[in-house]
């Protein structure tokens, strides 16, 4: 009987998962199937998700550019610069930084953050407004999609801190101090050692982050003051998928809601492949590591 | 002899390598210069602080290139770019904790904040408020029922399945395919967007009670979907770090297996179990996306799950940043709105610590 509860409590996770796909698909199949005109837009379904998930990929990106680097140099410090006192303390408030609830990083970015990027946005608009991206007239209140992927860095990185600091820490500490002893500085020993072997883990935490940003909905619901797709980052324009839906869903019936479900089944699939792919990463890498 | 008193100094261990003292003095200099330099384009302290570290950086690089080598420098230019990145980190996580502290204070302290909902609360009580000079009406009591029940309904469902997921997985599945499958489909279900988990359960519930189904039950639902591979994750790894000899005493002694599972192997666990429970709780209170569109919205104190919209944290504090209470005068809802951003941020540290305590309390005695 025992044995069967647990059985049945693991079919029925499967069935959950299978169930989220079937109800998505089934209540987001009568927007494939409108009159092309009924679509908001007027241009059928695909005119309509295409700018969104342009939006979605450009927020992740600028997410993903910005907080990578400053992750794994966060997670770095932790595991091989600092003393190894304060490491510890260090360790535990980047986890309880991954903790605080989005909503309050949506808050921060759209009452604090915003207002302080305007007169950069205005600087950028005025010097370099020749590059695409930048092209004027900045936004006046700094609510844009740079500064949506911008709180979407600062929540990502804390989770790309705490999952890159744990594979450095699992390098094997032989190969460390057979670096140091032929002489190596440190950073040549983090280079020669650290590095090439956590390859495969920063790939796999950055794609986890990816899968983060992608799905994050209140920074860029709170943040952003949307838009149609535009190429400038520092106008106000753009959307994500994600703050689309929460925007809207609470208003929405009939046809409405059908689309807004056809749009979370679209991102459902783009973070289903990137989280697989990150899976598949990660256990790829498992075969070829020795640390098991 | 000058000559010679010059040869035995630098010997060869010593030799091309600067003195210990050189990056406090680096950095003085550093920090002196950009003043300098800043009081020529106008004094900012933010400024200053950023030139002063790009100067250090490149000073400290320099010497050391010069007299130590070009390893050397590298390696001290690394050093600097993690500590500088270390700190560029630590800037925006600070302002957002010190901007909440700030804003939060003031209402979260305000009277009757904690012991009052929103019912008949409008427009023009926030205007009379404002123009008065009086203190902000209305609170969260209804928003922290509503969290609480929500939560406290998903981690009903959730860790009843999750942990008999991972009792499956780690003393029945044995490795077979299913058990693979399982172990995969939690690994994506981890990274489902929480708003989608969100629009499952909205479009479970409309089908099944009739379109627009919005309560505080399908927002529990929504956030087990979210919670439960969590809970499998945590108590997995949990269940399998228990000895096997522990498992093997019991089988000696004749003890059926789902004894031995429900007496031996989950008491020993119990204490990993309980703090990842924890940290999934501390997950999901935070989540705003799924409640937005399955919960609704509620000014007032609702505490059946089953029926009619219900409030959260996390959506009271959106509603109140989004849609004001009285769009001309939108300071007291601001003041709401971050007074419950500051309860729920303490709700989840408290969660996390409590995690650490129920880890400790409940970890298995050891010797007699």
């Amino acid at each position: 009987m025992f044995s069967g509860a647990a059985l049945g409590a693991g079919a029925l996770i499967v069935a959950v998962l299978f169930a989220v796909a079937v109800f998505l698909i089934v209540q987001a199949m009568p927007t494939f199937f409108a009159p092309a005109a009924d679509i908001t837009g007027g241009n059928g379904f695909f005119a309509y998700i295409f700018p969104i998930v342009i939006g979605t990929l450009i927020a992740a990106a600028i997410a993903l550019l910005i907080a990578t680097p400053i992750g794994v140099a966060v997670a770095l410090f932790i595991s091989h610069y600092a003393p190894r006192k304060l490491a510890r303390g260090l360790g535990y408030v980047v986890d309880l930084l991954a903790a605080i609830p989005s909503v309050v990083y949506g808050a921060w970015g759209a009452s604090f953050l915003a207002s302080q990027l305007q007169v950069p946005y205005q600087w950028l608009a005025d010097n370099l407004g020749w590059i695409p991206i930048f092209a004027g007239p900045a936004s006046n209140t700094g609510k844009t999609i740079l500064t949506a992927g911008i709180v979407l860095a600062v929540m990502v990185l804390p989770i790309i801190a705490s999952m890159t600091r744990e594979i450095f820490l699992q390098t094997p500490m032989l190969h460390q101090e057979a670096a140091l002893a032929l002489g190596a500085t440190r950073w040549e020993m983090i280079r020669m050692a650290v590095l090439p072997f956590s390859r495969g883990g920063i790939i796999s935490a950055v794609m986890l982050g990816l899968g983060r940003a992608l799905g994050e909905t209140m920074a860029v619901a709170l943040v952003l003051s949307s838009g149609p797709l535009i190429a400038s980052l520092i106008r106000s324009g753009n959307q994500t998928i994600a703050a689309e839906i929460a925007l809207d869903f609470p208003e929405a019936f009939g046809l409405r809601m059908h689309e807004l479900i056809a749009a979370g089944l679209v991102l459902f699939v783009i973070t289903l492949a990137v989280n697989m792919v990150a899976r598949w990463i990660i256990n790829r890498h498992k075969e070829f590591s020795g640390a098991n | 002899m000058a000559t010679l008193m010059t040869e035995r100094k630098r010997s060869a261990l010593t030799r091309g390598r600067l003195p210990k003292y050189t990056p406090y003095v680096v950095a003085v200099s550093a920090i002196v210069v950009a003043a300098a330099l800043m009081s020529l384009i106008g004094f900012n302290v933010f400024g200053w602080a950023v030139l002063s570290a790009v100067l250090f950086t490149a000073a400290n690089v320099v010497t050391s290139a010069v007299v130590e080598g070009r390893r050397k420098a590298t390696d001290k230019l690394a050093t600097s770019l993690v500590l500088g990145a270390f700190l560029l980190a630590l800037l925006p996580l600070v302002s957002v904790i010190w901007t909440v502290l700030v804003n939060g204070v003031p209402g979260l302290l305000t009277p009757g904040f904690l012991t009052s909902s929103m019912n008949g609360v409008t427009g023009a009580v926030d205007n009379a408020s404002v123009a008065n000079g009086t203190q902000v009406l209305g609170g969260v009591y209804h928003a922290l029922i509503g969290s609480l029940l929500i939560t406290f309904w998903a981690t009903l469902i959730s860790v009843p399945v999750g942990l008999l997921t991972a009792i499956y997985l780690v003393e029945y599945s044995a490795g077979n395919k299913f058990s693979k499958a399982i172990t995969f489909l939690v690994d994506v279900m981890t990274g489902i967007p929480s708003i989608v988990a969100g629009l499952f359960a909205a479009a479970l519930f409309s089908m099944l009670m009739g379109p627009g189904t919005k309560t505080g039950f399908v927002a529990a639902v929504a956030l087990s979907v979210l919670m439960i591979p969590v809970v499998v994750r945590s108590s997995e790894e949990m269940l399998k770090i228990v000895p096997n000899e522990l498992r093997e005493a019991a089988y000696a002694l004749g003890v059926r297996k789902w004894r031995t599972i429900l007496k031996v192997v989950i008491p020993t666990a119990i204490s990993g179990i309980a703090s990842g429970v924890t940290l999934a709780i501390a997950r999901v209170i935070g989540e705003t996306a799924p409640l937005l569109v399955t919960a609704g919205f509620a000014n007032t104190i609702n505490t059946n799950v089953f029926g009619g919209w219900m409030a959260s944290l996390p959506t009271y504090i959106y509603a109140q940043i989004m849609n004001p209470i009285s769009p001309s005068t939108p300071d007291p809802s601001t003041q709401r709105a971050w007074g419950a951003a500051l309860l729920l941020i303490i709700l989840v540290m408290l969660l996390n610590l409590g995690a650490r305590l129920v880890a400790r309390i409940f970890a298995p005695k050891t010797g007699r």
